[in-house]
């Protein structure tokens, strides 16, 4: 069972409403993606945490239903 | 029963400067994800243990609770969890991989 790029970005939008998601699907298998996030959610936050920011906002779908999500996590210029 | 698994993860990230959780064996990586991480300690010439999850479903499992992070690879250096395949590489590509190894006192081929 896959995930689609919309409920991706849907899932990280709920939890981070300021984000700008953008989805690339690597392989259109619903299983391979890449995601590039910015968001203010992410200041100060090592690259650690800012990652586990988007998978708790994907709740536990990574690992599982989404095997891969390339992660690149920026913070808004100011 | 989850601490005697969290005992076992903190031991081996104590016993061993670079410890790398992936699926397969250093020589034999069993996913792309863990591939590109023994690839990059190897060009670096860093010395790190194996720990082959596959073989080791326990670990597989509790090391994903341990560190708050959903995926295999893992890396950790000096008991430090650093990130999995895609923060190890951006980290090697901006060179705060190297300057991490070296404040944390962990050899490598400076030249790569």
């Amino acid at each position: 069972m896959a995930m689609s790029a919309s409920e991706i970005t849907n899932m990280i939008k709920e939890a981070l409403p300021d984000a700008d998601v953008r989805i690339e699907d690597l392989r259109g298998d619903g299983d391979h993606y890449a995601a590039y996030i910015t968001s203010a959610a992410f200041e100060g936050k090592s690259r650690v945490q800012q990652h586990q920011i988007v998978y708790a906002a994907l709740q536990g779908k990574m690992g599982n239903e989404l095997h891969a999500l390339a992660l690149q996590t920026f913070v808004p210029n100011a | 029963m989850e601490n005697i698994i969290f005992e076992r993860i903190k031991k081996e990230i104590a016993e061993n400067d670079v410890v790398l959780f992936l699926k397969g064996t250093a020589i034999f990586p069993q996913c792309g994800f863990s591939a590109a991480v023994v690839q990059v300690l190897s060009q670096l010439g860093v010395a790190f243990d194996d720990f082959n999850v596959l073989e080791d479903n326990d670990i597989r499992e509790g090391i994903k609770e341990f560190s708050n992070w959903p995926t295999i690879p893992q890396l950790y250096v000096k008991g430090e969890f650093i990130g999995g395949c895609d923060i190890v590489r951006e980290m090697y590509e901006t060179g705060e991989l190297t300057d991490l190894l070296a404040e944390k006192g962990v050899s490598f081929n400076a030249a790569a």
